[in-house]
């Protein structure tokens, strides 16, 4: 499953990350932020009225915003504690 | 030795407080310009050490890393490395953290204190941290991180005394000192340690931050956001009009009147006129700007110091996605309706290189508040004022009609700018959401003053000199006959040329004499119009009313839309223009911008007249 993927509300690991499919000062923005490898990291916010991008997330004590191509490049595994099960 | 002034710099994560700080260390002596080369806000000032000695503290922009991923993070990392033209590397490097975000900011802090440069830590916002429910052991921060570490609330002034006397003592001890050599790690391990120090150093922490949460849980809600977003923008737009529009009349008669009165003391002469018509005129056109641009940043520095900011960058993302920007050129285009001065002064916070110079030149394409005299008058003159539908009357049909006519073209340009000028890799849209704060009367007021010095400075110069010009070209040679003036004037003679270029557009040599004075701002071409037909009225309303009886019977109603076409694009305002110049570094852009929006003001409004007189109105 990739971020994108993720149900509003869940908690998830990434897993990994296809840094490739980024453009480069992106792919290193999102690290700068913490947004890589090992990571959990929960989908808090999607879109605005039926649009689904862009996406926000909760990262440390961090709230980040992204879009969806940059969810699509990072594979998470769902993580059962911490979601509060609000899925949209 | 070897300099008589310390340079200390304030470096840290963006949303560190890095601003708040620097205004609390510095107060209002600041210094704000451009790194050269770069469109980079360098902002210096004076801090004051306990023993009364100058510091001068740079304020570095705020970074993730020292591998930059933006001009902003470049600009930091030469200016710590000392590779920036311009600028001495400071002597001590102050890292700014937020308390309540440690194991983010601890990242790009190891990499810093690795340097092995004198460095001391301020552990910033521990109030909100406090508020989270965060409290945090400085002191193990401190031995953790093998630096020493100040707790401080810039806001509060909390911690500053310490902070200033511990950049004292780091300076008596760096003098002799070696550079301190300390491990280098990787970027993961640097990520570990920062979670591994940031546990060591909290004390307790409870789950969540709250009131951060239940915030953005109704702001960034799908329905529920965008609405209180319309409605936030609703005020604010109802305040600029209303406030502004008192205030601009207000300086607009107390120039009119100060001209009237040095015309009344002094001999009539040229210099005389000059000196009302030019330079009093000239300065009066520049400081009417004032109100609207202070009012309109007021309300844009209060939803940065929130936090709002990035909130309606994050609802307003998909929307501007569909033409190549990202939701942070929102708010500056926005406020581009009311005036694109301060609308590109505003995109300031827009991080990307690209999707910034794309928004400064489409930003004249919003229909501004000073396109409305000149939409008014043609509109009145040559719209007939029926009722189309209940409620909805033709001549407010056409005026909406020539506002979607700035957006669409605004988003073709954009488009077209996006994949051709300002290529590039797209920015997308990756940004950290700033804690909700409550902003200080002090770093508000700060910000505006920056805000009105910056515009009536450096925009303010070139405007007043434009002007000069412009009068010059309008004054001489003299003509006998002072009805004769224009026409005599070198201005009446490059209108004979330019009446030539535009007449395939429908546009009499009258009009190619009113937009040469519009070069200053585009409402001079009501009076100037007026000025050509001789109309004799006391005040702007009556002149618009017979100036516009006067225009149809010299206009045929072709002419009259191709001529509201034309300002739909045509940059006619000095002020953007030196805005642009300013905020772009250099004349290639501003130039840019007038060639393309000039062209696309020709063909619009050729296309407007052609088609009207294919249609028989010509």
């Amino acid at each position: 499953m990739t971020l994108d993927e993720l149900p509003l509300g869940a908690t998830a690991r990434i897993i990994a990350a296809d840094w490739g499919a980024l453009v480069p000062e992106e792919a290193q923005r999102l690290r700068a932020l913490g947004v890589e490898e090992g990571a959990e990291v929960r989908l808090a916010y999607r879109g605005v009225f039926l649009a689904r991008d862009p996406i926000a997330i909760e990262i440390a004590r961090m709230t980040v915003a992204l879009r969806r191509v940059h969810a699509r490049a990072m594979q998470v595994e769902t993580m059962p504690s911490g979601g509060t099960a609000s899925a949209a | 030795m070897t300099r008589q002034t310390m340079i200390a710099a304030l470096v840290g994560n963006p949303n560190a407080g890095k601003s708040a700080l620097f205004n609390a260390l510095t107060g209002a002596r600041q210094k704000i310009a451009n790194y050269p080369g770069v469109t980079v806000e360098r902002k210096s000032g004076r801090m004051l050490l306990p023993s009364g000695e100058p510091v001068e503290l740079v304020d570095l922009p705020g970074s993730y890393s020292l591998n930059p991923s933006s001009p902003d993070e470049e600009v930091t990392r030469d200016v710590i490395f000392g590779r920036m033209a311009g600028q001495a590397q400071p002597d001590v490097l102050v890292i700014v953290l937020d308390a309540s975000n440690l194991e983010q900011h601890l990242v790009f802090a190891q990499e810093i204190i690795e340097l092995g440069r004198p460095v001391i830590v301020a552990l910033n916002m521990v109030d909100l941290a406090e508020r989270d429910g965060l409290v945090i052991d400085a002191g193990a921060l401190s031995s953790a991180l093998g630096v020493p570490v100040f707790p401080t609330v810039a806001v509060r002034r909390r911690g500053l005394a310490d902070l200033t006397a511990a950049v004292a003592a780091l300076r008596d001890r760096s003098l002799d000192a070696e550079p301190a050599h300390r491990p280098h790690v990787t970027a993961p391990e640097r990520r570990m340690l920062a979670r591994q120090i940031a546990r060591g150093a909290i004390l307790s922490e409870t789950a969540q931050h709250r009131i951060h949460t239940q915030l953005d849980r109704v702001l960034l809600h799908p329905w529920l956001g965008p609405p209180v977003l319309l409605a936030l923008l609703f005020v604010v737009f109802q305040a600029v009009f209303s406030w502004a529009k008192p205030l601009q009349d207000g300086l607009d008669n107390a120039f009119s009147g100060i001209g009237d009165l040095v015309r009344s003391e002094l001999p009539a002469s040229l210099l005389r006129d000059f000196l009302t018509d030019g330079v009093i005129a000239g300065v009066g056109s520049v400081v009417v700007f004032l109100p609207l641009i202070l009012i309109l940043f007021f309300f844009i520095l209060t939803m940065e110091a929130t936090g709002y900011m990035a909130r309606a960058a994050f609802l307003m993302d998909r929307a501007m996605a569909g033409v190549g920007l990202s939701g942070r050129s929102f708010i500056p285009l926005l406020s581009s309706f009311a005036c694109a001065v301060p609308g590109i002064m505003a995109t300031r916070s827009i991080t990307d290189p690209k999707d910034r110079l794309t928004t400064i030149l489409i930003a004249p394409l919003m229909t501004c508040s000073a396109r409305l005299p000149v939409y008014t008058v043609i509109i009145g003159a040559f719209v007939p004022s029926r009722q189309v539908l209940p409620g909805i009357g033709q001549q407010g049909l056409v005026l909406f009609g020539l506002y979607v006519f700035g957006v669409l073209g605004a988003m073709g340009a954009a488009l077209l700018l996006r994949r051709t000028v300002t290529k590039g890799a797209a920015s997308g849209f990756i940004m950290e959401m700033p804690k909700y704060q409550l902003p200080t009367v002090k770093d508000l007021a700060l910000g505006l003053w920056q805000r009105a010095y910056v515009f009536l400075r450096r925009a303010g110069t070139m405007i007043l000199s434009v002007t000069v010009v412009l009068w010059l070209l309008l004054n001489l040679p003299r003509a006998e006959n002072p009805q004769d003036q224009v026409d005599s004037s070198i201005a009446g003679h490059i209108a004979n040329g330019l009446a030539v270029v535009i007449e395939p557009i429908g546009f009499n040599r009258d009009i190619a004499l009113a937009l040469i004075p519009a070069m200053a701002a585009r409402e001079v071409a009501v009076s100037a119009l007026a000025t050509t037909y001789a109309v004799g009225a006391s005040d702007d309303e009556a002149q618009g009313k017979t100036l516009g009886a006067q225009l149809k019977t010299h206009w045929s109603l072709a002419t009259a839309l191709a001529f509201l076409a034309w300002f739909v694009f045509a940059p006619q305002c000095m002020s953007t223009i030196a805005v642009t110049r300013r905020e772009t570094n250099g004349w290639k852009w501003p130039a840019f911008m007038l060639v393309y929006l000039f062209g696309l003001a020709y063909v619009a409004a050729g296309l407007t007249y052609w088609t009207a007189v294919a249609f028989g109105l010509g």
